[in-house]
């Protein structure tokens, strides 16, 4: 079997042989974290633009750090310093990338679909490290992959999402991926932000909306927190006195899930709102082990968008134990 | 002197579908007869309309010309073109134009304008409020004396319910009808679609339903307040149909229209392409089911096309970013053919009514094919195969959905003043 990935662009239109295939892929690129020397040849001399046309510290670094480690360079764009403060548009700026000869284009930007329009008009593979409030396919892989390793499976597990469900490209991802696995789903949060129409954006996954967190919680495998951002409590507007009294993720509320639950954030966190540091801190969290795998997926990733690779085929981790020559890639 | 022969004459006004032969003579229409009981008189220009439908004048209430201030994305000479092409021979063109038509003066430049370089006649609709700012009454009296037909403060609804009523009061003493958007902005702020499961699956918010309906409610409250004509753009949800349904049982003035692409496409349809992205945007399956519905039962008055052109510059940006708004001259007419007399929804006559004496009667004014009338003719093909191409359109601007879509029958020739501006 080969499968080809020309862009990563969402989870939605994979099938479940893809992503545990995505998920296979970064098994061993995760044995290389724990290498003294993490730096493979397999794709030197390749180059990676990663554009991130809206602020992100953590998915940058770990997609730079990614290409670093596969032997690849990283060209870096940030909003901040570009030329789309000047009014370039999006498709001039992606261009102009393009021209300076990278070998795929990893891409952010806060409108939704803005990775599937750059696609549609790059001729190199465009991988999407968050649209808007879309898809954030490398964090639902790279949660995946943490529940995998915790749990032994992702199989028919019941998956509690809390938060800002309606704003969130990582629970939309983390529903199309497991959702294919014959995952269950409580989405539970403030009435606006999970509204009843998630219950049926991935037809054929049981997904529901309750608004009260002890039902939320109960035989939860896996709880998966979101972000609170602080710039929603604005819209609506929404006091977060309330949002603690209601939604708050403590170690009492944590005992009515299951008792091997496992929490996962996708993090920046907001020690006190959504989560009490006890639980951010404590052994069912795995906020720390996402951010390591967080690079494996991505060397996967663009291992698989930039050089290709069959089933069958040797992987490249496993080819060669990085080693002092692999390791000159200038 | 220009004879129509071997047409079917379809005339909602006098209820006539039959063989039939028309002479023109100049600006009017000098003769109506049984085929063949009309002899070419020497120097005749003969029209032979063989397997077509011979209508009255298409009449388009609602467009975008663009023209003063936007003629990078169309100007008053392309986008008449464009409407010929689409079988109108009228266009009631809005007045979100750079500047605004809120005075007569812009009123006079848009005439000029269309006199000097259109193909159809255009009809200019001025803003009710100045600036449509929603503060002041424009000067709507100096507009009416250089030739609009109707207000509006299109692309939002007048700002406040205060100052809706008041001109709903003064456009009644002038015997204007007052063309609302009806949209509760605060509803729809930030919004690029129709809030839904597609919208929420998308990532890509969402203005409800009732972002239109709650402004519909309001405005129609104003006209029972006023006694005023009250007509609804472009509308799309089955709760604000129900509403001028309602208010039409009651007597009230209040009609409205509704646009080929909101009884053609829906919120499911839309993608990250910036072609789907119209205000009102692409509404539920239940809205257009209803909207076929009214079409049908006279609960809709209009189609309107809501043509407003973008130039590519402008509309090929990302979603969140892309102006709203689809062309909608050319398409307009073989999707009422497709989606509404093919598929057995309405009869043709229905249909032509929809657009020749529905939009008149909005105008308050009379539309039928007769001895006298104004030679303005809409002939039409019900069988044609045709693809729509947008790359061939007069237009200066590319933003449809349909391009590439196959149709069954469209415009084969429009007659405007007694004169052949279009034939395909």
């Amino acid at each position: 079997m080969t499968y080809r990935f020309r862009d990563l662009l969402a989870l939605e239109p994979l099938t479940a042989d893809e992503l545990r295939f995505l998920l296979d892929q970064s098994k061993p690129f995760q044995e290389i974290q724990k290498h003294p020397l993490k730096k493979l040849a397999t794709l030197r001399g390749k180059t990676v633009a990663l554009a991130f046309f809206e602020n992100s510290t953590r998915t940058r670094i770990s997609f730079g750090t990614a290409a670093s480690r596969l032997g690849a360079d990283a060209m870096n764009l940030q909003a901040e310093a570009s030329s789309i403060k000047k009014g370039e548009t999006l498709l001039d700026t992606a261009f102009n990338l393009n021209a300076m000869k990278p070998d795929c284009f990893v891409m952010r930007h806060s409108a939704s679909g803005a990775a599937d329009y750059v696609a549609r008009h790059l001729d190199i593979p465009v991988v999407n490290a968050g649209d808007g409030t879309h898809e954030h396919p490398s964090q639902g892989l790279l949660d995946a992959l943490t529940i995998r390793d915790r749990l032994g499976t992702i199989e028919n597990l019941n998956v509690t999402i809390l938060g800002d469900i309606l704003h969130s490209r990582v629970a939309r991802s983390n529903i199309h991926l497991l959702g294919k696995f014959g995952c269950k789903f409580t989405l539970c949060g403030p009435a606006m932000w999970v509204p009843r129409e998630l219950e049926k954006i991935a037809p054929g996954v049981p997904i529901r909306c309750v608004y009260k967190m002890k039902e939320a919680l109960e035989d939860a495998h896996v709880i998966l927190m979101l972000r609170v951002q602080t710039e929603r409590l604005n819209d609506p507007p929404l006091s977060a006195n309330d949002y603690v009294l209601l939604y708050q993720l403590n170690a009492e509320r944590l005992r009515g899930a299951n008792r091997d639950a496992i929490v996962l954030h996708p993090g920046p966190i907001n020690r006190g709102i959504e989560i009490t540091p006890d639980v951010a801190d404590g052994p069912q969290s795995c906020v720390l082990e996402q951010v390591t795998n967080g690079v494996a997926v991505r060397m996967a990733i663009l291992y698989l968008v930039i050089a290709g690779a069959t089933e069958s085929g040797t992987h490249p981790a496993l080819e060669a134990k990085p080693k002092e020559s692999a390791n000159a890639t200038d | 002197m220009l004879l129509i022969k071997n047409g079917r004459v379809i005339d909602p006004a006098s209820k006539t579908d039959a063989a039939m032969d028309l002479l023109l003579d100049g600006e009017k229409i000098q003769e109506v007869a049984a085929a063949g009981k009309i002899g070419a008189g020497a120097g005749a220009e003969i029209l032979d309309a063989k397997g077509l439908m011979v209508a009255p004048g298409f009449i388009d209430l609602h467009a975008h010309l663009r023209e003063p201030g936007q003629e990078s994305s169309e100007t008053m000479e392309t986008g008449t073109h464009a409407a010929a092409r689409g079988g109108f021979t009228a266009v009631c063109c809005m007045p979100n134009t750079k500047p605004i038509n809120d005075n007569a003066s812009v009123t006079r430049f848009i005439l000029d304008r269309a006199r000097a370089t259109g193909s159809v006649r255009v009809w200019p609709i001025g803003a009710a409020s100045v600036g449509s700012k929603g503060e002041a009454i424009s000067e709507i009296a100096g507009m009416k004396e250089a030739g609009i037909v109707a207000v509006s403060d299109d692309g939002k609804p007048i700002a406040t319910a205060k100052l809706a009523r008041q001109v709903l009061d003064y456009c009644r003493s002038l015997d204007l009808p007052v063309i609302e958007h009806a949209e509760d902005v605060s509803l729809a702020a930030g919004a690029v679609m129709r809030e839904g499961v597609t919208s929420t699956k998308l990532g890509l918010r969402g203005m409800p339903a009732a972002a239109e309906a709650v402004c519909v409610a309001r405005d129609v409250q104003l006209a029972e307040l006023t006694g005023a004509r009250l007509h609804i753009a472009h509308l799309s949800a089955k709760a604000s149909l129900e509403q001028v349904h309602s208010a039409k049982s009651r007597g009230l003035r209040v009609t409205c229209e509704v646009t080929p692409h909101h009884f053609t496409l829906i919120d499911e349809d839309v993608t990250y392409d910036s072609r789907f992205k119209m205000n009102p945007p692409l509404a539920s399956r239940e809205d257009r089911i209803a909207l076929l519905e009214g079409l049908a039962d006279g609960t809709v008055d209009a189609i309107a096309t809501d043509h407003a052109p973008h130039e590519p510059a402008l509309k090929e940006v990302e979603f969140d970013r892309a102006p709203f708004g689809i062309l909608g001259f050319e398409t307009a007419l073989a999707l009422a053919l497709q989606q509404l007399v093919h598929s057995g929804k309405t009869s043709l006559m229905r249909m032509v009514e929809l657009f020749t004496m529905g939009p008149a009667r909005v105008l308050g004014i009379e539309r039928k094919i007769a001895a006298g009338q104004p030679a303005d003719l809409t002939i039409f093909s019900t069988d044609r195969a045709w693809t729509y191409s947008v790359e061939e359109s007069p237009s200066k601007s590319r933003n449809s959905p349909f391009d590439g879509r196959k149709f069954k029958g469209g415009p084969a020739a429009t007659i405007v003043a007694g004169r052949i501006v279009h034939k395909g």
